[in-house]
């Protein structure tokens, strides 16, 4: 099955992948725990990236509230595990339902009254703002004071709960990222793909052509949220601790495309590729100054250069990084890319 | 800036990582040499809106070192955290520090970013002494690793009422109504409650008008002092932070607001930015809160030091908190005799100071790792520095209340 | 309630809400003209708004009267922008164009906190406390000021687009941009003063905020987000619309914050921009929507 499945990839991409794969299982047994906690970053934002990827590069459809379903997913598993015992598992089941169901409600309603564009990317800001400040009035789950799960001092992982150590988490933050590219894989190259292929491409076409274009785009944008409270849960269980304001805010909904739109949106490997060029190099920015911090202690430098790089990515690889690099590692790139 | 507290960098951790990988047996071997200095992880926010109190905090831990050195107690290295005013990265700064070798930590002012370094505490087994935060819900959570010196938002609001009390019958002028401004986050919501499951208890001469909360990082407070002007009541209580104890003080003069007084019961009005900031303006706000007892000769020290080694920075509830923090610190690990989080922590459970510095009478904690014992005072702004008025006992200055009018100041 | 406490606050609303709609009067052109999303809008106030605290601690302006000198200077930096950068990106997806800007934002946020510090700052005016009385409405005096300050700016900007040559030329590109191109106007020049103009305005309305609030340099995102609400409730296009839009957000924020919970302001904001977007998405006095 496999082999159907991968086989317009050429062979050296099929090997760089599986090579990939072997580092980065085993990793955790050989870096320290400061770069094991960065790679758990990096594939947090791999994940987030490719789920937020399916409703923009899929679907063209600009969101920037993605941490509302993100939040949503959070607190709906941390409240059933924390108040009724009920595994994460179930917890991230029901997350999913809520999100894909508000996702829904939210394009339906751009949809259906024809708002496109900027003007849809800032109702998908209204609704999260909104949600934010709801949250924090929400006092079954603390409000703004906070809520936190119950953590204890352990030596053992336990997966059916997700408490455990960071390398518990690595795993499974891998498993997801991995699970939603060959999940994107799967997709595209299935008849759903193509609709969506061709909605982005030309909406009025696909619809000339008979496609309905409301369903399918729903159809993105209930996955794409329903994906992304997912993994708002494994955060909710990773970190213990939920408050609304950094939670819903726009700043994460922005940290969440970032990796994304730097990679390339639209693209299998782009949300992947921008994660692990983005996270290491605010990583490496914070210790390449530590030496001027402590003479000079300039608060905010590391975000200057942090933003200047992204500029410079921005102007010289204004379809991202991931179709440049394709083209230089000699790989055609893998479906879903735009030509 | 003291010589015996460290920024922990990045390349000292990826240094202490290989390093512990490649010698596991550091951990024991440090255990055992309890003449080394007791590592201790100051958590404070030092940077973002609470920078000013975070720095009051560290300036509160550094002027115990000298102090302690004196009085016969092992060293201590402090190693700073910053817990920038969120609790993610309070969360994160503290691991960071617990990798670099801290064997307590200290901190965290904020009842959210202190939850989040609790959680951390209790999972990496590290021993945890709170110097502030109020929310009860840290010391509910059956953690082992945790200690709290200083009072749960019920006992400040007890505390409160009892001080009013006083205020009322010293000055002979009792309120009907009164109306609470109170900032929306962590403390002040705890505040928020205990006030409600506490007023019945205790047979106030006044009535609460309105319960007006607004967002911590509002930017302008005039509908909310509006509002609490409308109810007609004679006294504000106050739970803010410092920023928006200035915007609410100057939205007071602005639309010409003048109660009998405001009584806050938290942070921010007895605050030295606070006072420069609005000059006459920031005169006779009235603070009920924990405080150092000025007749305990440790407090009188501890005073003494900070004035010397800070000059011209005041001494208030951060300093006096902080200083105590680094005592129960250092108590501790000279009982143990060793630095193992176990042996701590079980001498952090016998912890029995009478000498202290805050008022009460004394350090110790309960089961839940709380010390329930403490008092508060109320202190009242003149020219520029906070000085307790209440209990009579313990007064430094004569009360003034009702407080003169806005316009009655040059 | 007292009838006093409402006249007041929506006495106070409609002159916060003149200059929230000063704000928005930038973005509106920068988003009206050259159909750029300008997201770091808020960004280039807090810009404005250091630049007036330094002018007002070295050389003791007003603020008010700082207002020529900022908005130049901002403006020869929109102009600067648009023509150097963005014009480069005119045809990239709307996603690289918001990332290009959300990144430009994120080095001014830290540019300002590396220079000033994280601590607000404010400009300590002599006549901070005043207030005038006019029978039973007892308002601000800054916030008259403020509110003025708004109205004068935008009756220029008005000005300038109804009667002078390069006004109208610009209107003719947000109309129909290849009209524009036919009867041979310079669009690349007028995209990049309009951008300019659009900066210079956002700079006039910094210099009237720090008057009322103050100013640290997260303090960018808000004012963004309050931009588009105003920008998109009173309609793009339209100047009186952008003033009537901000009005109507200050009046409903103190009215909100009466009634019901302060807390809850901004959520009632965005309510009532969901409640635009999908019922009336050009706006208040905005032109129907391509």
């Amino acid at each position: 099955m496999t082999s159907t499945w991968l086989s317009d990839v050429p062979s050296r991409g099929r090997l760089l992948l599986a090579a990939l794969l072997a580092v980065l299982l085993a990793a955790p047994f050989v870096v320290s725990s400061y770069v094991l906690s960065v790679l758990i970053l990096v594939l947090y934002f791999a994940y987030l990236g490719q789920a937020w990827n399916i409703m923009m590069g899929f679907a063209g459809q600009l969101s920037l509230g993605h941490a509302l379903y993100f939040g949503l997913g959070a607190y709906t598993a941390a409240a059933l595990y924390a108040k009724f015992g009920v595994t994460p598992w179930a917890g991230m089941a029901a997350g999913a339902i809520v999100s894909a169901i508000v996702g829904a409600f939210i394009g339906a309603l751009g949809f259906r009254f024809r708002i496109g564009g900027v003007y849809f990317a800032l109702l998908t800001i209204a609704f999260a703002e909104f949600t934010r400040i709801l949250f924090d009035h929400i006092d079954w789950v603390g409000g703004t004071a906070g809520f936190f799960l119950p953590v204890s001092n352990r030596d053992s992982n336990d997966l059916w709960n997700l408490r455990g150590d960071p390398t518990m988490f690595y795993y499974v933050w891998l498993a997801g990222a991995g699970g939603v590219l060959a999940l994107c894989r799967m997709l595209l190259s299935s008849r759903l793909g193509y609709y969506w292929l061709a909605i982005r491409e030309d909406e009025v076409a696909a619809q000339a052509l008979g496609i309905d274009t409301f369903r399918y785009k729903i159809a993105a944008v209930m996955l794409s949220a329903a994906l992304t409270a997912c993994g708002g849960v494994v955060y909710a269980f990773y970190y213990n601790t939920l408050f609304p304001e950094p939670i819903f805010s726009v700043a994460r909904s922005i940290d969440m495309l970032l990796g994304a739109v730097t990679g390339g949106v639209g693209t299998l490997m782009g949300p992947i590729v921008g994660a692990f060029i983005l996270t290491p190099l605010g990583e490496g920015l914070t210790i390449a100054l530590e030496p001027f911090q402590e003479v000079l202690r300039l608060d905010g430098i590391k975000q200057v250069f942090y933003g200047l790089c992204v500029v410079l990515i921005v102007v010289f690889q204004r379809h991202g990084v991931w179709p440049y690099l394709a083209r230089k590692l000699g790989l055609r790139q893998l479906t879903g890319a735009r030509t | 800036m003291s010589t015996s507290s460290r920024q922990v960098t990045r390349r000292q951790i990826l240094a202490a990582g290989s390093a512990a990988a490649l010698a596991g047996a550091a951990p024991l071997r440090r255990a055992l040499a309890q003449t080394a200095p007791l590592k201790v992880g100051v958590l404070h926010p030092t940077s973002g809106y609470l920078a000013q109190i975070g720095q009051a905090c560290n300036r509160g831990c550094e002027a115990a070192l000298p102090v302690l050195k004196e009085m016969g107690y092992p060293a201590i290295e402090i190693m700073n955290g910053d817990t920038e005013s969120s609790p993610d990265i309070a969360r994160a700064a503290a691991e960071r520090l617990i990798n670099a070798g801290a064997q307590m930590l200290v901190g965290a002012f904020e009842s959210g970013h202190t939850l989040a370094i609790a959680q951390v505490a209790e999972q990496r087994g590290i021993p945890f002494v709170i110097n502030i935060a109020a929310a009860p819900q840290i010391t509910e959570q059956g953690y082992k690793f945790v200690f709290r010196n200083f009072p749960r938002a019920g006992a400040i609001v007890g505390g409160t009422f009892d001080l009013q009390k006083q205020l009322f019958a010293t000055s002979g002028k009792t309120p009907t109504q009164c109306v609470v401004l109170h900032v929306n986050d962590t403390y002040g919501t705890a505040i928020k409650g205990a006030l409600n499951a506490l007023f019945p208890k205790y047979n106030m001469p006044y009535k609460f008008s309105d319960f007006i909360a607004y967002d911590p990082k509002a930017r302008d407070l005039s509908v909310e002092v509006a509002k609490a002007k409308a109810t007609g009541a004679e006294i504000v209580l106050a739970v803010s932070r410092l920023n928006d104890a200035i915007l609410i003080t100057r939205e007071m003069v602005k639309q010409r607001w003048e109660p009998w007084g405001v009584i806050a019961a938290g942070p921010g009005w007895y605050e030295n930015q606070y006072m420069k900031t609005l000059g006459k303006l920031g005169d006779y706000p009235i603070s009920c809160v924990p405080w150092f007892d000025p007749r305990k000769p440790l407090a009188q020290k501890m005073v003494d030091t900070h004035l010397k080694m800070f000059p011209g920075q005041t001494v208030d509830t951060n300093t006096v908190y902080s200083f105590e923090a680094m005592l129960i610190c250092a108590d501790a690990y000279k009982r143990a005799k060793s630095a193992a989080p176990q042996a701590l922590v079980d001498a952090l459970k016998t912890t029995n100071i009478k000498d202290s510095a805050s008022i009460g009478p004394g350090i110790s904690f309960d089961a839940k790792g709380q010390n329930d014992s403490l008092g508060l005072a109320a202190v009242q702004n003149f020219g520029g520095e906070a000085k307790v008025v209440l209990p009579l006992a313990s007064s430094e200055r004569n009360l003034v209340f009702p407080v003169p009018g806005w316009r009655n100041r040059a | 309630m007292l009838l006093d406490t409402y006249v007041n606050q929506i006495a106070s609303g409609i002159l916060t809400g003149l200059v929230y709609g000063l704000a928005a009067l930038g973005l509106s052109v920068i988003f009206g003209v050259c159909k750029i999303v300008n997201f770091a809008h808020g960004e280039m106030m807090v810009i404005a708004m250091y630049l007036a605290l330094v002018i007002f601690r070295w050389f003791g302006l007003d603020p008010l009267a700082s207002i020529p000198l900022v908005a130049a200077v901002l403006f020869l930096f929109g102009y600067a922008l648009q023509a150097g950068v963005i014009n480069r990106l005119i045809d990239v997806p709307d996603h690289m164009q918001f990332l290009l800007l959300a990144a430009i934002a994120i080095m001014i946020v830290s540019g300002c906190l590396m220079i000033f510090g994280p601590d607000a700052q404010n400009v300590p005016l002599s006549y901070a406390y005043d207030s005038y009385e006019i029978g039973p409405i007892l308002v601000d005096k800054v916030r008259v000021f403020a509110g003025g300050g708004a109205i004068v700016v935008a009756g220029i900007l008005t000005a300038f687009f109804r009667w002078t040559r390069t006004g109208k030329a610009i209107r003719a590109c947000a109309d129909n941009l290849t009209g524009a191109r036919v009867v041979g106007l310079n669009v690349q020049r007028l995209f990049a003063l309009s951008f300019g103009l659009g900066t210079a305005c956002i700079a006039a309305a910094g210099c009237i905020l720090l008057m009322l609030v103050d100013v640290h340099p997260y303090l960018a995102t808000e004012y963004t987000l309050l931009a588009f609400v105003v920008v998109i409730i009173g309609g793009l296009g339209s100047l009186t619309g952008a003033l009537l839009g901000g009005v109507l957000i200050g009046v409903s924020e103190a009215l909100a914050g009466l009634l019901i919970d302060p807390s809850l302001k901004s959520m009632f904001s965005f309510g009532l921009l969901i409640l635009v977007l999908l019922f009336r998405p050009q706006g208040l006095l905005g032109k129907r929507v391509q």
